[in-house]
């Protein structure tokens, strides 16, 4: 089973990722509290490429493919054509050094990498495509 | 979208959250807190019966704070979280460095105790 959704670079889609998310996987046997953890990780990698790799413009989009590849594997892709950011090459600051320092940012990759299994980037026909993967 | 409500009570300034608080929408949360310490009050109850959602920008409001307020001996407590939005906090530990309570009188009662 295979679901699409694309979305303009504004901030204020980020509510209908979050719905498109929810009502792709109801139905599949995740619990409210794991529905939640990815409903969470995908939202922090869609605000950061739209903040990052495309400045909010909403003309510019991004697509978000969700696969269910089999009994709770559940494989997520972020298709874009921005400047590619991988979360991978990202080394997270201490969280008391972020407290210290009165930071409001640098959690989102902490979450997506606590709660995703997988986080893998992939350069096909001029497009970027982030696959994350989870299995619950 | 989130609504953010105020009021006061006993000199305790209580914060209201309705909604989801995402990357469009911490700024009223960072509003509202900055609002309630320049207001001179040392005691801050966040209500978040009706939070539904919070994203790492709604954390990272949170977490900014924490210096702050330790510095300016302001106590803030929040109370009434649903298990998964609870969740959001604990995946980083962030609940830890908060002040979290399951009921008003409970977090009232930190308050008190704190700001003695």
């Amino acid at each position: 089973m295979s679901y699409q959704y694309n979305i303009g670079c504004s901030l204020n889609n980020l509510k209908g990722v979050r719905e498109f998310i929810r009502t792709s996987l109801k139905g599949q046997g995740v619990s409210d509290l794991e529905m939640g953890a990815i409903v969470l990780a995908l939202d922090e990698m869609c605000s950061n490429l739209m903040i990052h790799a495309h400045h909010c413009n909403p003309d510019h989009k991004i697509s978000m493919n969700i696969h269910i590849a089999g009994h709770h594997q559940f494989v997520f892709e972020i298709v874009d054509d921005g400047s590619m950011f991988d979360i991978n090459q990202y080394k997270e600051q201490e969280l008391d050094s972020l407290v210290h320092e009165k930071r409001k940012g640098g959690l989102g990759i902490r979450l997506v990498k606590s709660i995703m299994d997988k986080v893998e980037y992939l350069h096909e026909d001029g497009k970027n495509i982030c696959r994350l993967t989870k299995t619950i | 979208m989130v609504h953010i409500k105020r009021l006061q009570e006993d000199g305790t300034d209580i914060i209201a959250i309705i909604g989801e608080i995402d990357a469009s929408s911490s700024i009223e949360l960072d509003l509202a807190i900055a609002k309630s310490v320049g207001d001179g009050y040392r005691k801050i109850l966040v209500d978040c019966h009706g939070l539904e959602y919070i994203s790492s920008a709604g954390l990272g409001v949170f977490m900014s704070y924490i210096e702050e307020l330790k510095d300016k001996k302001v106590y803030l407590v929040l109370f009434g979280l649903k298990e998964r939005v609870l969740n959001t906090f604990s995946i980083l530990g962030l609940a830890d460095l908060l002040n979290i309570r399951e009921t008003k009188s409970d977090a009232k009662k930190l308050a008190d105790e704190l700001s003695v």
